[in-house]
């Protein structure tokens, strides 16, 4: 199938959304027509907004999101091959894997106020769960042959860790930090919303209140997207370090 | 989350039993609430930022009491599990059409993988614009949220089910309504089942994101206004009353599945 037939139904659902504000069915104020969208885009683009907000948004989520895939990563394997360390931290584990993390929005605003902290906090605590029970989950899964096999040929503990378990968990792991890029959009945006005083999520609430719809709906659309690439991107990364693995 | 240690002992590695697994992590538990409870008492941390455990137990006994927990987590589980539920009963039926027909395939294909990645939640001020910040646009948002994983998983699960029981059925004489229901449904039940665990978690953040947004009772609301009124005891208790919450429902999912799965080889662990 061509690439033009395969996104045919894209096209589809814009020029239904076009027919339905030229139509007036449904009130331009409720669904602002495309091009008044994109006018708005550009204006905020012009003015420079989009790209301040963005970088601020960004660097939140990257940065939370970057300490905790490193944390993450390290104390799921050092949980895996430790068992003291295994049993002391799997409790913790256990009481926040499955709590709604956007419940501490209001926490990390007591704490740390309105600034980037309590965004980059909260952005981290939410990936840091996620990857620490994917790369435990994919270290627990290596098979004992091949440990058994390194000892044996003389691999230290450290290296036994770095050559043979860390790449048996990289499926595990990379998967895991799928998840987490997601929740660090999430995160971002909710929090963004609800405790901040810039980043793509403060500017579509203010266009909101503002009753500018059409750069609201910009902004929204602005950030699906790049959530979207985000995920495209980081999905062909994740293949092409597993183009090792024999099949799958 | 149970026992395993990949690196086989080497010298003076520490054996540790069962009953010294559970006493260490209640150890860890109770330690924790301690440490939590001192850290306020001897002055270590300022009580507005870390309210003493036991304040915030009594808050929870308090509002326990008066009947106000009872309310706020009603309509909070009410609004997640009826979106969540929504999101199922159409997403399911959407992805195994999707898989069985290919037109449907054609079209949703790529609006369902398009929208799958992208971040739901950016999209509540649309909500709140059309349909206000009510139950409905409440219910709303979270029936999108949780749509998306679902119908992929299902998609996936239909689609990739084996062509040799397909086969098999159908020279037993098996009618192609019977073939739905007994042979592909079944067959792709545990990938349709990851799909609800995923959309699960996700329709509680959004239920609690919304509540925040919106405002009104429910668990989110109380926190939020809890946290405006610089109540931390509040929040704490809001925290605590939302993570009981979350694991008892994504618990009963797993105790779902692991009913429903009970013939599958992976109840055999």
């Amino acid at each position: 199938m061509s690439l033009a037939l395969r996104y045919l139904p894209v096209l589809i659902f814009f020029a239904a959304w076009e027919a339905i504000t030229f139509s007036g069915l449904v009130s331009t104020r409720l669904l602002p027509g495309l091009g008044e969208i994109g006018g708005a885009f550009a204006g905020l683009v012009a003015s420079g907004e989009f790209f301040t907000s963005a970088a601020r948004s960004l660097s939140r989520s990257g940065m939370g999101l970057g300490v905790a895939v490193v944390l993450g990563i390290v104390i799921g394997l050092f949980m895996a091959t430790n068992r003291l360390f295994q049993l002391l931290i799997n409790p913790i584990v256990r009481i926040f894997y499955p709590m709604p993390k956007s419940a501490l929005i209001p926490l990390v605003m007591i704490w740390f106020g309105l600034g980037d902290s309590s965004k980059i906090f909260l952005i981290f605590l939410g990936c840091l769960l996620p990857v620490i029970v994917s790369s435990y989950n994919g270290a627990r899964g290596v098979n004992h042959v091949m440990l058994w096999s390194a000892a044996s040929l003389g691999a230290s503990r450290a290296e036994i860790l770095r050559e043979v378990i860390l790449p048996a968990a990289l499926p595990d792991i990379l998967a895991g930090c799928r998840t987490a890029l997601a929740f660090s959009f999430i995160l971002m945006v909710s929090s963004e919303f609800i405790i901040a005083k810039d980043g793509l999520g403060y500017l579509i609430s203010t266009m909101g209140d503002g009753g500018n719809y059409p750069a609201m709906f910009a902004v929204i659309l602005a950030v699906a997207g790049i959530g979207f690439a985000a995920d495209r991107l980081y999905a062909a990364f994740a293949a092409s370090s597993l183009r090792w693995k024999e099949s799958s | 989350m149970s026992g395993g240690n990949v690196v086989a002992p080497q010298g003076a590695e520490i054996r540790i039993g069962k009953t010294g697994a559970i006493l260490i992590q209640i150890g860890v538990v109770v330690a924790i609430a301690v440490i939590w409870e001192m850290s306020t008492r001897l002055g270590l941390a300022h009580p507005f930022l870390l309210p003493p455990l036991s304040a915030v137990l009594g808050r929870l006994a308090e509002d326990t009491m008066s009947g106000s927990v009872f309310l706020d987590l009603t309509l909070t589980l009410y609004r997640a599990l009826t979106g969540f539920f929504i999101a199922a009963a159409l997403g399911i039926p959407l992805g195994i059409l999707m898989a069985r027909q290919k037109l449907f395939g054609w079209f949703f294909e790529p609006l369902i993988s398009i929208g799958f990645p992208m971040p739901k939640v950016a999209f509540i001020p649309i909500f709140i614009l059309w349909f206000d910040i009510y139950d409905t646009s409440k219910i709303i948002m979270v029936v999108f949220s949780c749509f998306f994983p679902i119908v992929m998983a299902t998609y996936a699960g239909t689609k990739n089910v084996d062509k040799w029981p397909l086969w098999s059925a159908r020279s037993l004489g098996t009618r192609e309504g019977q073939l739905l229901w007994e042979v592909i449904l079944p067959l792709a039940s545990p990938q349709i089942l990851t799909g609800l665990q995923i959309a699960l978690p996700v329709g509680m953040i959004t239920t609690v994101v919304t509540e925040m947004l919106m405002g009104g009772r429910g668990v989110g609301g109380a926190m939020i206004q809890a946290g405006r009124f610089a109540d931390s005891v509040g929040v704490f208790a809001g925290i605590i009353e939302i993570a009981l919450l979350g694991m008892v429902v994504i618990r009963a999912l797993e105790m779902l599945r692991a009913r429903l799965l009970i013939w599958h080889p992976e109840a055999r662990h």
